[in-house]
């Protein structure tokens, strides 16, 4: 699961498409425009190259950093039904980060790159999952509405222009709306039930409404860059429209529940079509996106400790005589 | 059919299967390669499943539901080989565990596919197919593991010598033996350790690896007994955390 890019607002926007031969890239936008997908050994522009490397790297560590907060509840989880269907969707999330690393390797960099950019911090990864799970019912919470938000972001992602980022999301997201079906169905659960559950699901709703707000990102500053990352169709829907489908579609479910949203200004505004909010607080957003947030510090160091366990193994498997090979996507 | 000796020993197969199943589930995130991940996680959730599965038939001879009995009951209650209840450690030694235990419980399923209580018989011929992959991942990652690199074959070599006496302590014999070989219910555990050290014997001379001294076995028993290391203990206060905050609420 996983929430949108995060593109550094600082950096230059006029060198996008600087350089590149213009009749080429008037005939892969053309192509673009077509609804043709881009493949792995077609041209592109560079920016093109490294905006999805960026974004589906991004998303895969979201994939394999979001199984921690999530798995911690697998040996938890309260009876068998839940307990297999935990590990089953937790799993799945680890099949994402697998087949999400497949689809980026083949613009051109490595798994173990990638990996090596993850855990030097070099490499961002949803900020959502820098906050901690600290009751069951959070993790219902995450995969119910965490999910959701997912969801919302892959399935326009899906319809983006290179190939096989498309085709990964478009099994992602059939795997998604199953753990969307699981996360609802716990909070149900909670929310019709003991007294004690519909307070520690309340607790836990109170807990992720920043985070979730957060998840989409920053509202897009209207730029040069942003819009040429939509024509490409890198970019699909803007953190805005996201956020703004998003309230639409879970809020009244929420509020069904019996449960409450934190924020008092929460309402849809009959003359706009939009909903109101709070706005968040983007301050906190960038402390926590820079390393500064309750378990940015502890993911890390759990994805270190793995891979640095796991590397005799490595060692292992490979083979001096044999050829790196892209991974066909 | 001599019902208290048909429980004794779903209980300690349910309870073998649910401990290791958890631990299994342990690696979930923090695999060696991410699928490896996805291939514990699939092992442990067939084992859990598996583990229910003969719940449900001890429920069914009037035992408690499956999650009653699974998350409610102290380490003193349970009949799993203290073997499994040991941490994950490193990976050698949760794949060394792997592979002795799975290729155990493949033979263990076999004979009771064609046990004369039906209902577990049932259960035997579904989890073989299942077993036959588990089985499968742990001879490949042994014969190559054993043979790689001078660091992997002294990391399996001292992951099977720490294993050896634990795992010889899966075959600790029940209090049921002979009234379950009589009724044909079930070999017996030497019957089962017999084919045990003839199966992995040949695989463990592919991958490099040498079976500790006959003179050193000393099986680790107790487990059946329900007498556990420090182990088991915590982990099922982890297993239980949420379900006893309200064992009677719907989860």
């Amino acid at each position: 699961m996983y929430g949108n890019a995060y593109i550094d607002p600082n950096e230059k926007p006029k060198s996008i498409i600087d350089g590149e031969d213009p009749i080429k890239l008037a005939e892969f936008e053309a192509r673009i425009a077509r609804g043709e997908k881009i493949e792995p050994k077609d041209w592109m522009p560079r920016e093109y190259r490294k905006q999805l490397i960026r974004m589906i790297e991004q998303h895969a560590h979201s994939e394999i950093i979001g199984a921690l907060p999530e798995g911690t509840w697998i040996t938890r989880a309260p009876g068998f039904k839940r307990k297999l269907a935990l590990m089953a969707k937790v799993q799945d999330e680890v099949g994402h980060a697998q087949l999400l690393y497949s689809a980026a390797e083949t613009l051109g960099k490595s798994r173990e790159e990638m990996t090596n950019d993850l855990i030097t911090g070099k490499s961002k990864y949803s900020n959502v999952f820098n906050y901690p799970a600290f009751t069951w019912a959070d993790a219902c919470i995450i995969a119910w509405l965490i999910d959701a938000g997912a969801i919302i972001n892959q399935v326009a992602n899906a319809k983006g222009s290179y190939g096989p980022y498309c085709r990964a999301l478009d099994r992602i997201c059939t795997e998604e709306s199953f753990h969307l079906k699981y996360g609802h169905d716990n909070v149900v659960t909670l929310a019709t039930g003991t007294p004690v559950q519909r307070k520690m699901v309340q607790e836990a709703l109170n807990r992720w409404w920043p985070p979730i707000m957060h998840f989409f990102g920053p509202s897009d500053k209207i730029s040069n860059h942003t819009e040429i990352l939509m024509r490409w169709k890198v970019k699909m829907a803007t953190n805005d429209d996201m956020r703004q489908q998003f309230l639409n579609m879970y809020v009244p479910k929420i509020w069904d529940l019996g449960l409450t949203v934190p924020d008092a200004n929460l309402k849809k505004n009959e003359a706009t079509g939009k909903w109101d909010y709070t706005e968040p607080d983007w301050e906190e957003f960038k402390r926590v996106i820079n390393g500064g947030g309750p378990c940015n510090a502890e993911r890390l160091a759990v994805r270190r400790m793995a891979e640095e366990r796991g590397r005799w193994v490595r060692n292992a498997l490979l083979n001096k005589a044999e050829k790196y090979v892209t991974p066909l996507a | 059919m001599n019902t208290e000796a048909i429980k004794e020993l779903l209980y300690k197969m349910a309870d073998d299967l649910l401990i290791i199943g958890h631990r299994n589930s342990e690696w979930t995130g923090l695999g060696p390669i991410l699928e490896e991940d996805i291939a514990f996680s699939s092992m442990a959730q067939d084992k859990i499943g598996q583990s229910q599965a003969l719940f449900q038939l001890l429920h069914e001879l009037g035992e408690q539901a499956p999650d009653t009995v699974a998350f409610t009951r102290n380490a003193n209650q349970f009949h799993n080989a203290q073997f499994l209840e040991l941490p994950n450690g490193d990976y050698d030694f949760s794949l060394m565990r792997h592979f002795l235990y799975d290729i155990a419980d493949q033979l263990r399923f076999e004979m009771l596919a064609t046990s004369s209580y039906e209902p577990l018989a049932k259960v035997a011929r579904k989890v073989k197919g299942e077993l036959k992959y588990h089985v499968f991942h742990a001879n490949t990652w042994i014969t190559k593991l054993g043979t790689a690199t001078d660091e992997s074959h002294a990391r399996m070599q001292a992951a099977l010598s720490a294993s050896w006496n634990y795992a010889l302590g899966m075959f600790e014999e029940g209090s049921f033996e002979v009234q379950l070989k009589t009724e044909n219910i079930f070999e017996g555990e030497s019957a089962l350790k017999n084919r045990w050290l003839e199966t992995i014997t040949p695989i463990f001379a592919k991958a490099t690896l040498t079976i500790p001294d006959v003179k050193t076995w000393e099986p680790k028993l107790g487990g059946r007994k329900g007498y556990h290391t420090e182990h088991l203990q915590p982990l099922l206060d982890e297993m239980s955390e949420v379900f006893t905050i309200d064992p009677s609420a719907e989860w």
